[in-house]
């Protein structure tokens, strides 16, 4: 999951990263309010989960209150690449005199952690990345040590840290190595670091992901999910603890495994450009060993998207078995009545093939189609949808 | 032949005693695994009963610790059905003991964890400086020499042996994959899982298949997500003398949604569908549009030979 600005600023603080004081508002007058008890001149930031809000017009600095008030009236409800503003944040104005750039990752590719640095910060770390690769530091980080102080060392002296800011840099950076560990994050980036006026290191804006499979022993991650940007359906799938994701089309997936499922929605696709653009309209993994209960409850949430015309089940039992699967199709459609007038068309092959396709036939139901292999149901579901 | 895993592998379960591990080690067994005993601490000294693959009775020993149960039964591989909670410290056991093949099938590990174990494993050397253990996983089926043994959950009635070896991130693909090409039959089948942090990758697979004998091609089912497929397509161009059909999910995957495995996310141009079928075409291996497809490209392939 990845934060909000101001998400991160709160987990910098809470484990010691120094950072500019910030308060979150919702409305103009809190937005006023904000600035009030800040004092003098405050940055409006709109939160969103993208970068780029700054040339969007997201970030106004507000020499009083009012003006404050007025930039928060202009930027909430603002819409910054397809992401809607629900909130700014009203931070202190900051007395800048250099911007440096940090971050700590999980580099999957080295299955590692990588810290990356540069004294150079504000801009587009990607691009002098691209541009000027030898201005930006990369340090491996042991995933057994951590970001300590002997890798900090190494970090700011890769990185070209003037000799006398080289210790005070290091500090923040062991204190966020710390926000990467103890948060479970697979992502924390400051940019910019700024080194102030009066010779102060700030954290000024900060990125964060969490680690979702860590919620189990980070019971304060779930109150940073922001339910207003969940689609309605996927909250409804997440209380039902059903893997499933929203997508633009028309043709309702359902399939057990992630990769199985993510081939679905290609198939459909691909068979989509045969019947007018026909396409998923969601991916929904069903997971390994699912009972008749899941496939119902996955069913309910496909059939109570208005954007679907038809239903794809595939389904290649391995550990799932096509019985449990064929029974649960059954007992969704006997629940929903007359209100599934959706028709369904159903590919299972593998564990208890036979028994999950008799199960089928013997209902008999007027809306089901079973599809004898994967890219015959792909092409029939898309046709249905275009209907 | 295969690769990891052959009739000579003695094999334990950690976490034995659990619904999961129960059930897959029932199946295991009735696969033709050799399993030899579990672990669970919490419940040494007990034994659980089962049938092996011939009906007969198979009473299993279960100790408290892996190094007690390579000990006492000489076993080389662990497959784990441990709850992600406790993977971190049961896969750090397993490589303290020093176990050859650690299977690790537990789904939804924190990723910090993974990388720590992992880092754990590569640290422990042998004299060649290659690692004592070799981990599959996590969140992976396992690997299965069919009519042979089987490592994890694969379904073992899918298709028998034959001379194609398949390496895939996902599961039901593989499952998919092995149902398309069971008129040919498969050497061995290895599921490597679909988080960011694995433990052997498309390259390790790669590598043991071109030098396993009775392998004669090989099918590498990728995802997006990570770079893993162009790295393996460089190394297939400079170290792989066997065919190679490839397939990849999710072509039609929106950017910034995880789809369902942790490591299956497009960001930005990178680890997209389109990016890994470049690369690997441009190495020379058929990439398929769907797996029907690919499975085509290969009995084409096997026709030829």
């Amino acid at each position: 999951m990845d934060l909000y600005e101001y998400q991160a600023r709160d987990l910098f603080e809470a484990h010691g990263v120094p950072v500019l004081a910030g308060i979150v508002a919702e409305t103009p007058e809190e937005a006023k309010a904000a600035a009030e008890k800040l004092g003098g001149v405050t940055v409006v930031k709109a939160q969103v989960k993208v970068g780029g809000r700054g040339l969007a017009g997201g970030v106004k600095v507000a020499k009083n209150a009012d003006e404050a008030f007025e930039y928060a009236k202009d930027i909430l409800g603002m819409d910054i690449k397809g992401h809607t503003v629900h909130q700014v944040m009203i931070a202190e104005g900051a007395d800048i005199k250099e911007e440096y750039y940090f971050s700590i990752l999980l580099d999957r590719a080295n299955r590692s952690y990588l810290a990356m640095a540069s004294v150079e910060g504000g801009m587009d770390i990607e691009q002098l990345a691209e541009e000027r690769p030898e201005d930006l530091a990369r340090v491996e980080v042991s995933p057994i040590t951590g970001l300590n102080r002997e890798v900090a060392d190494k970090i700011v002296a890769e990185a070209k840290f003037a000799e006398d800011l080289r210790d005070k840099v290091a500090e923040v950076l062991v204190k966020l190595g710390e926000v990467f560990v103890k948060e479970d994050a697979t992502l924390v980036e400051v940019n910019p670091l700024v080194l102030t006026g009066d010779g102060n290191l700030i954290a000024l804006d900060g990125k964060v992901t969490v680690d979702d499979n860590a919620g189990f022993r980070q019971p304060g991650h779930a109150e940073l999910v922001d339910e207003r940007t969940e689609n309605p359906l996927e909250a409804k799938a997440e209380a039902k603890g059903l893997n499933y994701v929203k997508l633009d089309g028309n043709v309702g997936i359902i399939g057990n495994g992630a990769g199985l499922v993510m081939s679905t929605l290609d198939v459909v696709a691909y068979a989509g450009e045969n019947h007018g653009g026909a396409s998923p309209a969601n991916f929904l993994d069903i997971g390994g060993g699912a009972d008749a209960q899941i496939m119902a409850d996955g069913l309910d949430v496909i059939l109570g998207d208005p954007d679907v015309n038809s239903v794809f089940v595939n389904v290649f039992g391995g550990i799932t078995a096509c019985d449990e699967v064929a029974s649960g199709i059954v007992k969704a459609l006997e629940i929903l009545g007359d209100s599934a007038t959706k028709p369904l068309v159903v590919r299972l092959d593998g564990n208890k093939v036979e028994e999950g396709r008799a199960i089928l036939a013997d209902a008999n139901h007027p809306l089901v189609t079973l599809a004898a292999t994967m890219d015959e149901g792909a092409d029939k579901a898309a046709e249905l949808a275009n209907k | 032949m295969s690769i990891f895993l052959n009739k000579d592998s003695k094999i334990i379960v950690q976490g034995i005693t659990g619904g999961e591990g129960t059930k897959h080690t029932a199946l295991m067994l009735k696969a033709g695994s050799n399993i030899v005993g579990g672990v669970n601490a919490r419940r040494a000294g007990e034994t659980v009963e089962h049938v092996d693959a011939d009906g007969n009775d198979v009473s299993l020993n279960v100790y408290g610790t892996v190094k007690e149960a390579m000990a006492e039964t000489g076993a080389n591989v662990s497959v784990m059905f441990v709850p992600p909670k406790f993977a971190k410290d049961a896969a750090m056991e397993a490589i303290e003991a020093e176990i050859e093949l650690l299977v690790i099938i537990t789904e939804g590990i924190p990723v910090q964890d993974t990388a720590e174990f992992f880092a754990a494993s590569q640290a422990n050397v042998d004299a060649d400086g290659k690692p004592k253990t070799r981990i599959i996983g996590p969140n992976c089926p396992g690997i299965i020499t069919p009519d042979v043994s089987l490592a994890g959950i694969t379904p073992a009635t899918i298709t028998g042996t034959g001379p194609i070896g398949l390496v895939s991130k996902s599961g039901t693909l593989t499952y998919q994959m092995m149902y398309e090409l069971s008129d040919i039959g498969i050497s061995t089948a290895i599921g490597i899982g679909g988080d960011p942090i694995i433990g052997t990758t498309h390259i390790d697979a790669l590598e043991a298949f071109e030098k396993d004998p009775e392998t004669k091609a090989i099918i590498m089912i990728g995802e997006i997500g990570g770079d893993a497929e162009e790295q393996a397509a460089a190394y297939i161009k400079d170290n792989v003398t066997k065919p190679v059909v490839g397939y990849i999910a999710g072509f039609t995957a929106p950017e910034g949604k995880t789809m369902g495995h942790a490591g299956a996310i497009v960001s930005g141009s990178s680890g997209t569908a389109a990016a890994k079928q470049e690369a690997l075409e441009a190495v020379g291996v058929q990439v398929g549009q769907t797996p029907t497809e690919a499975a085509e490209k290969m009995r084409n392939i096997m026709e030829s030979l």
